[in-house]
């Protein structure tokens, strides 16, 4: 059920979001909207959430305290059947490709077809075939998961993303462990397919060069909190030594290198 | 994955063998053959003491069995134990002077009703009592008779 | 001192807890269970993976145990001279308790433990994960299918374990040690009562069915998903899984056959 809000030109909205594990809060009153069409990166290092965020998108889990909104509806109100119905909506990418290790390459792609749809046998393979040749892995349909390398595993996951024809896809750190053509070869994908599908992407990595190459609009979180945000030139220049210290990559900064601890002479010389 | 017909069929096989197993269990390892005919009609005799007869005890008539204790309880008048038995309906031609004793299955078996018939042309009927009955020997009192018996001679 | 306290409480809160979330796990379960028997085609893979390949460890089992039974009451029974009634022992031993009790703990170790590694293993694949965002119930797909193939995989297992042995008793017995057949059979069939044996020891399975596929795909379930903890997890599955057999067996007895 929608809510009658003007949804316009974003996608997702995401505000006064606060989140905790436990003790230690992930979110502290956030907001940040994703707009329609166009490639968001969520950016930040290891270990502040971003693949929470993504779960609070999709309605996984559930915040303490704000508002997420997608596409005019209040992700965390709608009632089972309709989260259900939006998150057929919602194409999602996960670090390991999640494919399940029983059903073939092909099967992979096939079942949320075959689950959500009433569509034939043939109209199913026809749409499969499509989904992995726009992935570059039709050949590949009959192998099982645990014959495909990393990189493979994730364009079949890509495929199996899109099968659904969603309205947008959220990548979990999609660049880490790659090697330098599967690298290649998913940016260029991110890319195409966000054009040509006229997707929204949100792309959660901590790898800056090639978040940079793609994407049109940037977000740092850190210690759960936005740092900046931007389009990648304005990153680039922000003034914050923090944001500086982490897109240039420098050992030293504000995030130091030395973890806290007493003084070294005392150490070294304690007995 | 597996060829799915193989699959198949060795999924019903499996339950085929396991319902197998469980009529094999019905049928040869318990008395459920001698279940069939489940219409009976309740008699009941009174006895000085029922002993270790117990309810579901069988009832046997010239070694075969007829029917199972269904109920004992005690005659708040005469203080006797009342015993209801369940015979199956094909046995009702048992004369109404029929006498009923309890006796004991080999040296530490289990105690069961021995029905021998008389020679009365009426026959026992729903509800009937039997009349001529013989309590459980009770092994003390045969040991203290035997004990008292060669005191006496002495 | 207080440590221990704090420990000890901290410990029960926790069981607590989870025998909250499994309970809320089972009712998840229970309530999907019409959408299995809508796809037969996923009860059937379980059932294959859960009943067919314990098939062979059940009935070898199943097997030497009843010869067992059957060499070892011979010599006891042949001591008050009553070999005869052999077959009643084993019989009874089998169908009454070593059938649903041992067939279960076989379930257990080899079913059960499969059960939990696997969807641990899902879990710490993000499977699971990824079939919520596709809008996937994994409950309704992937657990619900488990529970029933294990609750109707037990009974017949129980059942062909006890056969078996029976079966096995009569190769000992009547084939070895020379107990007359007729007696063997005859003796059983007028000593084991359809009502009170078969259908409790049918009952009993059923029982351990259900609480083994429950806790073998709870501990899954909930289990930390990585290498460390899907394998800690397979652990408490069948630990836990005989605690609760052994426990239940009691008390089910106790009610059953209690009264006679």
């Amino acid at each position: 059920m929608d809510n009658p809000v003007n949804s316009g030109n974003d996608l997702i909205s995401i505000e006064n979001l606060t989140f905790s594990r436990g003790e230690r809060k992930i979110f502290d009153d956030i907001s940040l909207t994703i707009q329609r069409g166009k490639i968001t990166a969520i950016m930040g290092p290891s270990g502040t959430g971003k693949t929470t965020l993504l779960k609070l998108i999709g309605g996984q889990l559930y915040p303490e305290q704000g508002i997420i909104t997608v596409d005019g509806s209040h992700v965390h109100q709608l009632k089972r059947n309709d989260l259900y119905t939006l998150r057929k909506r919602m194409g999602m990418l996960f670090q390991s490709g999640a494919l399940l290790t029983d059903l073939t390459v092909f099967e992979n792609v096939a079942y949320p077809l075959k689950e959500h749809t009433s569509l034939s046998k043939s109209m199913i393979r026809t749409l499969v075939l499509m989904k992995l040749q726009a992935v570059g892995l039709r050949g590949a349909k009959d192998l099982m998961p645990n014959e495909l390398s990393g990189g493979m595993a994730r364009r079949v996951a890509l495929a199996r993303a899109i099968a659904l024809d969603p309205m947008m896809i959220m990548y979990d750190e999609p660049f880490t462990g790659q090697d330098p053509i599967s690298l290649g070869t998913l940016v260029k994908l991110i890319k195409n397919l966000n054009d040509t599908l006229k997707l929204t992407s949100i792309v959660v990595s901590h790898d800056v060069e090639e978040t940079i190459s793609i994407a049109d609009y940037i977000y740092v979180l850190s210690e759960g909190k936005v740092v900046g945000e931007g389009t990648p030139e304005q990153i680039q220049n922000l003034d914050s030594e923090w944001v500086q210290q982490f897109m240039k990559g420098h050992p030293d900064g504000p995030v130091h290198f030395h973890y806290p601890a007493a003084d070294y002479n005392n150490d070294l010389f304690e007995y | 994955m597996q060829n799915t017909k193989t699959q198949d069929t060795l999924v019903g096989l499996f339950v085929a063998c396991g319902i197998a197993a469980l009529f094999f269990m019905a049928m040869q390892i318990s008395n459920l053959s001698a279940f069939s005919s489940n219409t009976t009609y309740t008699i009941s005799a009174n006895f000085e003491n029922s002993g270790g007869l117990k309810v579901k005890s069988p009832v046997t008539l010239a070694g075969v069995r007829v029917g199972r204790v269904s109920n004992i309880f005690i005659d708040r008048d005469s203080y006797e134990s009342v015993v209801e038995m369940s015979i199956e309906s094909q046995y009702n031609n048992l004369p109404d002077d029929t006498s009923a004793s309890i006796y004991t299955a080999g040296l530490l078996g289990e105690q069961y009703i021995s029905l021998e018939p008389g020679g009365s042309e009426e026959f026992l009927a729903t509800n009937s009592k039997i009349d001529l009955t013989q309590s459980a020997i009770v092994l003390e009192e045969v040991i203290g008779q035997f004990l008292f018996k060669d005191a006496a001679e002495e | 001192m207080t440590q221990f306290f704090q420990k000890l409480g901290n410990t029960t809160l926790s069981s607590f807890a989870k025998l909250g979330r499994s309970s809320f796990f089972l009712l998840q379960t229970l309530s999907a269970i019409s959408s299995v028997l809508i796809r037969p085609r996923l009860l059937n893979n379980q059932l294959y993976s859960v009943g067919v390949l314990s098939f062979l460890i059940i009935t070898i089992s199943g097997l030497f145990v009843g010869m067992v039974l059957g060499l070892q009451g011979f010599y006891i029974l042949s001591d008050f001279g009553a070999e005869e009634t052999l077959g009643v022992m084993v019989a009874a031993s089998l169908v009454r308790e070593l059938g649903p009790v041992v067939s279960a703990l076989l379930f257990a170790g080899r079913a059960g433990s499969a059960l939990t590694a696997e969807i641990g293993l899902m879990k710490a694949t993000e499977q699971l994960s990824g079939m919520e965002m596709m809008a996937i119930d994994p409950i309704k797909r992937i657990i619900a299918p488990r529970f029933l193939a294990g609750l109707l995989a037990m009974p017949l297992l129980a059942a062909l374990f006890s056969s078996i042995g029976v079966l096995g008793g009569h190769i000992v017995g009547v084939g070895m040690l020379g107990v007359d057949e007729g007696a063997y059979w005859s003796q059983m069939q007028s000593t084991l009562d359809f009502q009170d044996d078969i259908i409790n020891g049918v009952i009993k399975s059923i029982v351990f069915g259900f609480v083994i596929s429950w806790i073998a795909l709870f501990e899954g379930y909930d289990a930390i998903p990585t290498s460390e903890g899907v394998s800690r997890a397979t652990t408490r599955t069948v630990v836990n899984s005989a605690f609760t057999i052994l426990g239940l067996d009691f008390i089910l007895t106790a009610l059953m056959f209690g009264d006679i």
